[in-house]
Formats: structure tokens, sequence, C-alpha cells
């Protein structure tokens, strides 16, 4: 008989409960550092959701900006026995997780659009992906029941434009990247043979890196990059194979160097291998603000809408934000034990904030980048039909940047929705100069460049918002440098007194809504850790 | 000009703001891999038009309300010491960034000299000796009201 107590003794743990008991002894960040050993969630800071209980009787926490950073920590907080209260400046909850449908509008310094999209279809002005290891946005859109969907992102059939390469025509993503590995493996097998390499690497790894070069770059037997039925098996076909007769394929021709190099096709290619831009992503079905609204039905009747907020001063007992109902002209305050304030830094810079000058100056030396998304909806999915292109995105050097084809509904009749324009930078800043008709118009001339004969005949209407012209956040987010890290990232995120801020400019995962959530959590946890003590 | 060879450009002054906003160098989220390639002209207006008019307005009268405000660069006293839009220029401040990664020297002063002149009385013109001037003496930012 085996004696079950010995037998635990005897029988060596289980991953899973050695696991347990790291983190039941030395807690999340034990546990964290624990599964990174063993090759686990390396890929992300979360650990579940925080356990937070136990606020004492009749505490209080404000909320300022009912965006996703601001929601959770209201929804967390609720849950730990606070008393919480969200003020926020618009007349709608979720920031910047954000969708336009028909019947929309959306307000801009200087314009109004009204969104004349058909039922069903939408833009995400926002964020619009959700990478595989964002783990803190997939914990809370599978607790609070928000569907997910795959997003296509990588897509080898969809192109790449530059307009100095190839006569500006535009070439499959995938004719680019055999290309260009084939090229680059002739050259370092060349560089290899030629014994250029050896003082630099030992007969062994040559002999390795020549067979290497052979294979990945799929080389002919001289080691060159020609045409061949192999490279076809990768690149395509002049005749893709059929059957009976003439099914025989027939292989095309390969891009020189020349114009291979001409495309920069190297800049997608690390695109794609970013950690944060790699498969699987998927999205919200129906609109990212579906993960908005899932949390508003959460902690919706806790929020105060169209309320600007003033001034926050702080003091020994509580905080006290003053404000204004945009709606009535009324003023107001508001009082509580605590304050999670998740303003933008670019109206939080323009605010009576009653904290230090070391988080005043943070705040203030953080400006935000800019990006203009323009959705265009077209009658029919003539990227499938007439292209086979299913989701991804087609690159350019124009200023719109990219086209990206919708995921969902693939196949599907009536009328979609193309992202026609996601520039940041130069390209950003000059179609958020125009007015939103002129917008669309450079973006259906700029697109027409993949699909000439269907991207204006095809056009249904259009949508689009210029993030530095949203009234209530003036930018799209916040832009830090390795130097603006150093000398202010710790004074942003502190706790001070009272306070403490959250949303994505608080995080490393800047522009992301997982920066946002985990921001979020961290400084709930601080915040509950000091009301604990006090 | 080129755009794209304004950080180079700029580069050997001593300049604080090194990174540039399309490779911020943590993991942000961004559309195309490469940027826009197109060119902006060296002319202050078209500077003007295809980059401040995007947060200024056409009219560099700035928008939003009090509290949430783009600053009006039309009839803006500050601007009356050209030094002052210079270093915001090179340094940014606030929500503004700064533009030494997609403006070159000269367009920085044209552009300068432009809003002071067109849409302001200062018309002594800024060259690019002036930029180079605040380059490298590195004089801090202006405290920022910002909107206040």
């Amino acid at each position: 008989m085996t004696d079950p107590v010995m037998s635990d003794f005897l029988v060596p743990p289980t991953r899973r409960q050695l696991l347990t008991m790291i983190g039941k002894v030395g807690g999340a960040s034990a546990l964290y550092q624990a599964m990174t050993v063993f090759g686990h969630a390396a890929e992300s800071q979360f650990t579940g959701p925080p356990k937070l209980s136990g606020a004492k009787p009749g505490a209080s926490v404000l909320v300022l900006g009912a965006g996703l950073a601001g929601m959770l920590a209201a929804y967390e907080l609720t849950k730990a026995g606070y008393k919480v209260q969200i003020l926020e400046f618009q007349g709608r909850t979720g920031g910047r997780n954000y969708t336009v449908r028909g019947g929309d509008t959306i307000t801009e310094l200087g314009s109004t659009q009204t969104v004349d999209y058909a039922p069903g279809n939408y833009l995400n002005p926002g964020p619009w992906r959700i990478p595989y290891h964002h783990r803190t946005v997939l914990h809370y859109c599978k607790e609070l029941g928000v569907e997910l969907e795959h997003f296509a992102q990588l897509n080898h059939n969809a192109f790449v434009h530059n307009s100095h390469a190839y006569g500006g025509k535009p070439q499959r993503y995938r004719d680019l990247y055999v290309d260009y590995k084939g090229h680059v493996a002739e050259l370092l097998g060349k560089s290899l043979n030629a014994g250029a390499l050896d003082t630099t690497v030992t007969a062994e790894d040559k002999a390795k890196l020549l067979e290497a070069m052979k294979e990945w770059g799929v080389l002919d037997k001289s080691m060159a990059y020609t045409k061949s039925m192999k490279v076809g098996d990768q690149r395509g076909w002049e005749r893709p194979p059929g059957g009976g007769v003439n099914g025989a394929p027939i292989p095309g021709e390969v891009g020189t160097l020349s114009d291979t190099l001409s495309t920069k096709v190297w800049q997608q290619i690390g695109f794609y291998t970013e950690h944060v831009m790699q498969t699987t992503m998927f999205q919200p079905k129906g609109g990212m603000d579906h993960i908005g609204k899932a949390f508003t039905a959460k902690v919706g009747n806790l929020v105060r809408p169209n309320t600007r907020v003033t001034k926050v001063a702080q003091d020994g007992s509580g905080v006290t934000a003053s404000w204004t109902d945009t709606r009535t002209g009324t003023l107001g305050e508001t009082r509580a034990d605590w304050l999670v304030c998740t303003i933008p830094a670019t109206i939080l810079g323009q605010l009576d904030f009653q904290v230090s000058d070391a988080k005043k100056a943070a705040i203030r030396a953080l400006p935000y980048g800019n990006s203009v998304k323009i959705g265009l909806e077209m009658k029919r999915r003539f990227w499938e039909t007439d292209y086979a292109i299913y989701g991804g995105h087609s690159f350019t050097d124009q200023d719109i940047g990219l086209i990206s084809y919708p995921t969902g509904n693939w196949f599907g009749d009536g009328p979609a929705v193309i992202l026609g324009a996601y520039p940041f930078g130069i390209g950003a800043y000059r179609l958020a100069g125009m007015t939103p008709e002129r917008r669309i118009a450079a973006a259906l001339d700029q697109g027409s460049v993949f699909h000439p004969g269907e991207y204006k005949s095809e056009f249904r209407s259009g949508a689009t918002v210029a993030w530095n012209r949203m009234p209530w956040i003036l930018g799209c987010c916040a832009t830090w440098t390795e130097e603006s890290r150093a000398a202010h990232y710790q004074d942003l995120v502190s706790m001070e007194g009272r306070i403490v801020l959250a949303g994505e400019h608080c995080s490393y995962y800047g522009c992301w809504q997982e920066g946002a959530l985990l921001s979020s959590l961290d400084a709930i946890s601080r915040l509950h850790q000091r009301a604990s003590a006090a | 000009m080129k755009l794209k060879g304004g950080f180079v450009a700029l580069a050997a002054t001593a300049l604080v703001a090194a990174a540039t906003l399309s490779d911020p160098g943590y993991a942000q989220d961004h559309g195309a891999a490469g940027g826009s390639d197109t060119a902006i002209s060296d002319s202050g207006k078209d500077v003007f038009e295809q980059i401040c008019a995007a947060c200024h307005m056409p009219d560099a009268k700035g928008g939003g309300e009090a509290g949430a405000r783009v600053p009006a660069l039309a009839g803006n006293k500050n601007l009356k010491n050209k030094d002052y839009p210079i270093i915001l220029l090179l340094k940014g401040r606030g929500g503004m960034p700064w533009f030494t990664d997609i403006l070159t020297k000269q367009q920085i002063a044209a552009v300068i000299t432009y809003v002071r002149g067109h849409f302001n009385d200062y018309k002594d013109p800024v060259t690019v000796a002036d930029i180079d001037r605040i380059g490298s003496t590195n004089p801090p930012v202006p405290d920022c009201n910002c909107g206040h």
C-alpha cells in the first residue's frame, strides 16, 4: 500500500502545483518570475485580475475618465468594496476604444461629419487589433463576454507599393519577400564561397550556412536565385498548377536585385516581425467598442457624463475635483478619499492639478503623436472577388501609409469598409490638415494605386477621424523617448498623496489598450495598498 | 528638399530630443512600416499648411476650449521673441511634439518666418543660423501654462 502522504513527497510536484505554491508564498511578482523561468508568460506582465479585497468601510475613489483604464479601475475597485464615481468629459464612455457606424456623428475641431455606412459596417478610429499576447485585454474580453474573432494581419497576397520601384506598380508582398531573401541568400553564398567570411565563421558553420542559403533562398545548382519550379512553389506562378492536359505550372520571372531593393520591402518584413505585429491577432466582432460597452454594462451607472473637470485638489483626508456640466453649465465638486486620473497628458497639462512640480513636469513633457484613420465604404468586396485578397494590409509610401482590408463577413454581399489610411508622422499631419471631404478624396486618389479599376467607382461613403482634432484628447497617444522615460516616467506613475495616474501614457505599451489596462491594474493595486495602510 | 533628410540635417546640433516619432523605440502601435515618402517644399507657407495647420488650424487661430485648447499662432505675442518658437519646434512642449525628425533646419526657419510675418507683424526673418544657435546653446523650454 502506498501511503498517500508519503507519495506527495516522493512524486515531484507538477509544474502547476509548483507554480501555485510559489504564487501562494511569494505573491504575484514571484509567480511571474517563476513562470518566466518555466517558459510561461514571458510575453505579458499580466498575472490575472488583481485580488483586491477588504476596502475600509465607506472608502471612496474618484476616477477621472471613462476610457478603458478608468472603467477597469472602477470595475475592480468596486469589487474590492470601494465606493466609486467616474467623471467623464464626453457624452459617451470608452475613450479611444471607439467605433463609428451609420448615423453616428464625428465632431472634430473645425468640422462635423455624419457617418453614412450601411447597417453592420463600422470603422474603428482608435485601436483595431489585439495581439495574442495582450493577455489583459483578452482576459477581460473573456470575463465580460466580448466575442472575439480573428483579425487578418499578414496577407502574402496583399500589395507593397513604392513610388520609386517597379515604375510605381504595386507588387504582391509574397513576390517581394521571396525575391528579397533569394537575392540576400545568393549574395551571402557568393561571399562565403569567395572566402570573404573565412575569418568570421568556422569551416563547419560555413558549410551549414551554404546549405541554409541554398534552401532558404531557393537557389539553383550554381547558388544563384533564378526562375525555377522550386521558386514558383513559394512565389506563385505565371500559370498555376491545374488538372489534365495543361496541368503543369509555369513559374514566373523573378525580380532583379535592384528592383527588389527599390521597394524597401525589408520595412514590411520588419513590420511583421515586431512582437506586437505578429499573428495571431483578434478583434471584437462588430467593432472594438464592444469592449468599452462591456465595461459600461458593469460600471456605466457610476459615470457622470458631460462633465469637464477644471481643478483637482488634495489634502490630508481626500481629494476634491471641481467640474462644469457641459450641458447645463452647472458647477460642482466631487470629493473622495482617493483619485485615479486617466485624463490624457495633452489635457491634464492644461488643468489646475495639485501635484508636485516633478509630476507636473512629467505631464508636460509628454507630447502626443498624431494619426488619422479614413474608412472607405465600398459597394462590393472587389478586393476579394477580383484580387483574392482576404484581410491584411497593402502598404504604400504615400501619405495614407496603407490600406487595410476588412476581416469578418468574408465572401459577403453588399458594401464593406476598407481602412483607407492609417499614417503617423508627416502623412498624418498632412491628411489631418484637410477637411474630412478632402481627406477622403485624397485617400481615394492614393489608394487607387492598388485597385485602379474599382477604387473610385465602387466608393459609396467615407468617414474619418484625425486624432489631433478630437476635442477631448487633441492627439493620438503618448510619445516617449528613452531620454524622457529616464527623466520623467517614474514621476508620472508614482502615487502622490491620494492621487495616481493611469492610462496608456503611464505604461511601456504606449498606444495599446494593453498598456492602458496594465497601467490601471498597477495603479489601483498601489492605491489599495496605500488605502489599506492609511 | 525631402523631409526624411530632416533628422540627419539636424543631428549635428546638440539636441536633447534625439529619438524620432516614427521610431519611438518601444512597442507603440503604428501604421505603415516606412511612412510617407512624399516631399514638402522649403516654402514656409507650404510647411505651415501641410504640418502646422493640422492642429493650429488653417487660419492659425488654434481651436478647442479652455482646458483643452490648441493655442493660436495668429496674434500670439509669445512669437515676438523668435527664440521662443524655435525652442518649441526643436524640443516640443505639452502635447506638441518636436519636429526635428520631420522638418529640416531650412523648413523650420522658413515656417517660423512665415508664421511670425504672415499671421503676426514680426517681419524679421528667422534663419538657419538662428536654428543652429538655439540648437547649440540648448536653452530650457519656456514654462508652459499650456492653455490657461
